[in-house]
């Protein structure tokens, strides 16, 4: 008898579920900081749920923001958090509230391609203010030979390349040299889009590691994934303890541990004052209605941000992003209700 | 219809007969009705489009009136949009793409309309019309792999070191730049000036030609100085056609260009084209004002290429040469 | 022979022999760009390309089978909204109006025609994506239609005119209606022209990217009917193509040895169709 209902109780769950969500299509639009895990993520939550389609398009944190407040997609994915502006803009055509939930750590790095030069590179955050600057403008310059005793740096000219796109890694950038170069704070800020001094533009962090990779003398800026899958150097920075740390698991955990989660979960955690952390590393959020009229989607979507708090982040780590901290997932599980 | 009438039954008496005809001329209507409706579409769409661009571009006209124009600051973070930038880019891209095709693609045209055999003109032309078919993005991709490391190698350390001299190949070049654009550009466009070229010189009388040679000209100043000079506005016309073409390219120009919303006074630095930052930041443009100052963008493109083609379509039916499109 | 005599022949020489290498320069170009993507596209065709969906970023392998696909849907949808508005609109113009009605049509045909892509894909968001609330094949599709409409109107037309008058006196000679002789006698007679236009629109609007960055979006998956993003060739063409993914570059050059190869295809077809007509009439 027990035996039974058991079975009963099992089949009855596995039909309910299948049933559940029926062929489900939902539109994801954002980041491309975090693409490569998102890609992989939702390429795995289909071979779980093979009725669930969930099509993310990496098309810049601008356009993620953007098109989750005008409603043509489900959900966002930003690496810069809303502002107020822009929570309010979703509020006034959408009706209801904008949730932030993070998913994964990345770390922001420099990414350069110097014929000759295969060493890892040390910089300061002063110089890499001053080389987006346009101050500075050659690889043998004082500022970038300093901290690299034993390199030969030629005297060729520095190509900037930046994002020519509204992206969320632009404004963790401009975040972290804002907070170093008060010059940098004045004369650009920060933003997800900002006036560069210098620079080609880049179409998404795709964009941006292609055009470094076949220029020669050029400098950009990635979540590290794109560095390492396509073998772009990249370099250490210098934190604020004054230690020239390589971004990767344990740095950029560092740079949020101990970090107090404001109730909303933006934060920034640039210039972290850890001695072990990588000063740009950041949070990546996913851009969630609190409102979900189709209850059939918000079904979809509560299940996968559990998920994601679960066995998701168990593969961040396979492509160098860290997963989140244990206070901040419950957190974020006690915010899932909100969702409704 | 009373006697040579063909409709069925008409034998049997007015009424089946009247019935068919009436029939006959309400399929008649029918079908003026359903062909005037597609006709009239695109004059509802070409107004609907019209009226969205007007009217979806009020905040930044009302904000920056004629200063859109002739602004350089384009800061999507502060507010502050500028369409001098886009259109500097746009224009000199066009301008220096016709420069290069204008010629090549004359020569060509002069060679096949009045040197090649027909048969051998015909093939030649036909193989550059499918040139024209070639998408953008392909040209594009091209550009990246094959355009920009060729003018990195060779091309552009050639330029530098004889006309080096000249701001407008002054500067460091990355590969991606105006230069690169223009490059690509100019292949693009070449096909139009050589097709429609070739038709309006094909279409200048053969007695031009016979006056021109009987009184002892060579076969080249007959050419460039009686056979030209004919077909002079049918050729502007092609240019023109040309120039619109040019105008409205994205794809291979936001490939190749840089995207750096810079006036810069060097062809080797990167630049930024109307339809390139449209193309890169519509659907990121948060804010209403940063969306309409795109869409006034879009609209002064949508301007530029509309009287350009207007100026093409009457130079070219003047001369009576047939438009192929 | 005087110097001068002399001179004027050299100038012949110079720059008849000039107009020929501009020839050769221009033809080459098209043999430049076929080679390359011949050589780097088919070598990196398999039977993956043609079957397989696309793998998460930065894994190997995969293919473009939902782009195929894509673009086949989105070609259709286009072909079915730009065939019949152009092809009856042009028969209006050709057969059934005078005066200047046809002349405004015709010049809108020809502005509308003009319009870049890009700015056509930017309405077709405001018209379909926003109201409708989401990305579709549906609007990508739209917004391909709208392009093909002024060729498909503009091609109709100019193959009916090409008709003789003495086809359509015969026809209502023998008692048909206008519009049975249109429909009978003489849209057959233009039939092979009007089909040859509209394969070339189609070959053009199957190489648009732009429009359809703002209306279908893109899909790793593949897309159910018609109300879902899809993928399609041009585009992804163009993501894997800027990407630093060196397995991308390589299934972006298979992507555009096919795109191109369908383009020329339909074009030669087309035209050699066509330059046979024009010697008949």
């Amino acid at each position: 008898m027990k035996l039974i209902r058991y079975a009963g109780v099992i089949i009855g769950t596995f039909m309910a579920a299948s049933l559940a969500f029926g062929q489900m299509n939902l539109t994801g639009a954002g980041a491309t900081f975090p693409y490569p895990i998102y890609s992989k993520w939702f390429n795995e939550y289909k071979k779980l749920h093979p009725n669930v389609q969930i099509n993310y398009q990496s098309i810049g944190s601008g356009a993620g923001i953007k098109q989750v407040t005008e409603g043509t997609v489900d959900f966002g994915a930003t690496d810069g958090p809303m502002n107020d502006e822009q929570l309010k803009e979703f509020k006034d055509k959408r009706g209801t509230n904008v949730l932030h939930f993070p998913t994964v750590l990345g770390a922001n790095v420099p990414i350069y391609n110097i014929p000759g030069v295969s060493a890892e590179l040390n910089f300061t955050g002063e110089a890499l203010a001053g080389i987006f600057l346009g101050k500075i403008t050659k690889w043998n310059d004082p500022a970038l030979m300093g901290p690299n005793p034993g390199v030969k740096l030629p005297a060729d000219d520095i190509i900037v390349v930046h994002r020519a796109d509204s992206s969320g890694t632009t404004f963790v950038w401009t975040d972290y040299l804002s907070k170093i170069s008060p010059e940098w704070n004045t004369k650009v800020g920060k933003g997800a889009t900002v006036n560069w001094p210098v620079g080609l533009g880049g179409k998404g962090s795709e964009g941006v590691s292609g055009q470094v990779k076949q220029s020669a003398n050029s400098i950009g800026y990635v979540e590290l994934i794109y560095a390492k899958q396509n073998k772009i150097s990249y370099g250490k920075v210098k934190n604020k303890s004054g230690a020239f740390i390589k971004a990767e698991l344990a740095s950029v955990t560092a740079a949020a541990a101990g970090v107090e989660m404001p109730d909303d979960f933006r934060i920034s955690i640039v210039d972290s004052a850890a001695k072990t952390a990588y000063p740009i590393s950041t949070f990546t959020w996913l851009l969630i209605p609190e409102e979900i009229k189709d209850k059939e989607k918000l079904k979809v979507i509560k299940d996968f941000l559990t998920w994601m708090t679960g066995p998701g982040q168990k593969m961040t780590e396979a492509l160098d992003f860290a997963p989140l901290a244990a206070p901040v997932v419950a957190k974020e599980t006690k915010a899932f209700a909100k969702v409704h | 219809m009373s006697t040579v009438s063909l409709a069925p039954g008409s034998l049997h008496g007015a009424p089946a007969k009247q019935s068919y005809i009436r029939r006959l001329r309400a399929g008649d209507a029918v079908t003026h009705t359903v062909t005037l409706l597609c006709a009239s579409s695109i004059l509802l769409v070409t107004a609907l489009l019209v009226i969205y661009m007007w009217n979806g571009s009020a905040l930044p006209r009302q904000k920056f009136g004629f200063g859109f124009i002739t602004s350089s600051t384009w800061d999507a973070g502060k507010g502050q949009f500028g369409a001098l930038p886009f259109a500097f880019g746009t224009a000199v891209t066009a301008i220096v793409a016709l420069l290069i095709s204008v010629p090549l693609g004359l020569g060509a045209a002069i060679f096949l309309a009045e040197l090649a055999p027909r048969k051998l003109s015909n093939y030649m032309t036909f193989l550059i019309e499918l040139l024209a078919a070639v998408p953008s993005v392909i040209y594009g991709v091209l550009g990246i792999s094959l355009v920009v490391p060729v003018l990195q190698s060779s091309i552009v350390p050639f330029l530098k070191k004889t006309l080096g001299f000249l701001p407008i190949f002054s500067g460091p070049f990355y590969g991606v730049s105006i230069f690169s654009a223009c490059i690509v550009l100019s292949v693009m466009i070449v096909p139009f000036i050589v097709s429609v070229s070739r038709e309006v010189l094909m279409a200048v009388p053969t007695d031009q030609r016979e006056a021109a040679l009987a009184l002892g000209s060579t076969r080249w100043e007959t050419t460039w100085k009686a056979v030209l000079p004919y077909a002079r506005r049918g050729i502007y016309g092609s240019v023109f056609l040309a120039l619109a073409r040019a105008l409205g390219e994205t794809m291979a120009v936001t490939m190749v260009i840089g995207n750096s919303p810079k006036i810069a006074h060097s062809l080797l630095a990167p630049g930024y084209t109307i339809a390139s930052v449209i193309a890169n930041e519509f659907t990121e443009a948060t804010g209403d004002l940063y969306l309409q100052s795109l869409i006034e963008l879009g609209l002064v493109l949508f301007a530029l290429t509309m009287v350009i083609n207007a100026i093409a379509q009457l130079l070219v039916l003047s001369t009576g040469a047939r438009l192929e499109k | 022979m005087t110097g001068l005599d002399a001179r004027r022949k050299a100038t012949n020489a110079l720059m008849l022999s000039l107009t020929g290498i501009c020839t050769i320069l221009v033809a080459s170009v098209l043999f430049i760009i076929l080679g390359y993507l011949a050589f780097n596209g088919a070598r990196y065709l398999s039977l993956d390309f043609f079957t397989k969906l696309p793998v998460p970023v930065g894994e190997m392998g995969g293919g473009m089978a939902n782009a195929i696909v894509g673009s086949g849907k989105l070609l259709l949808l286009a072909l079915s909204i730009g065939v019949p508005i152009g092809f009856f609109g042009g028969i209006y113009l050709a057969e059934f109006s005078h005066g200047t009605f046809p002349f405004i049509i015709r010049y809108t045909t020809d502005l509308l025609n003009g319009v870049p892509s890009i700015v056509i894909g930017i309405f077709a968001y405001a018209m379909v994506v926003h109201p409708m609330g989401h990305f579709s094949t549906l609007a990508g599709g739209v917004a391909l239609g709208v392009m093909m409409i002024p060729i498909a109107l503009r091609t109709t037309e100019e193959f009916l005119h090409g008709v003789p008058q003495s086809l359509r006196e015969g026809g209502l000679a023998l008692g048909a209606s206008k519009s049975r002789t249109i429909f009978t006698v003489v849209v057959p007679a233009a039939l092979d022209g009007i089909v040859s236009g509209m394969m070339l629109d189609l070959a053009r609007v199957a190489g648009e990217t732009a429009p359809l960055l703002f209306t279908a979006l893109g899909n790793p998956f593949w897309s159910k009917g018609w109300m879902e993003p899809t993928s399609a060739l041009p585009m992804m063409i163009f993501t894997y193509g800027i990407s630093p993914y060196e397995d991308w570059h390589k299934q972006a050059w298979a992507a555009g040895f096919v795109l191109l190869s369908f383009v020329l295809l339909v074009n030669i077809i087309a035209r050699t169709f066509i330059s046979r007509l024009r010697t008949v009439y």
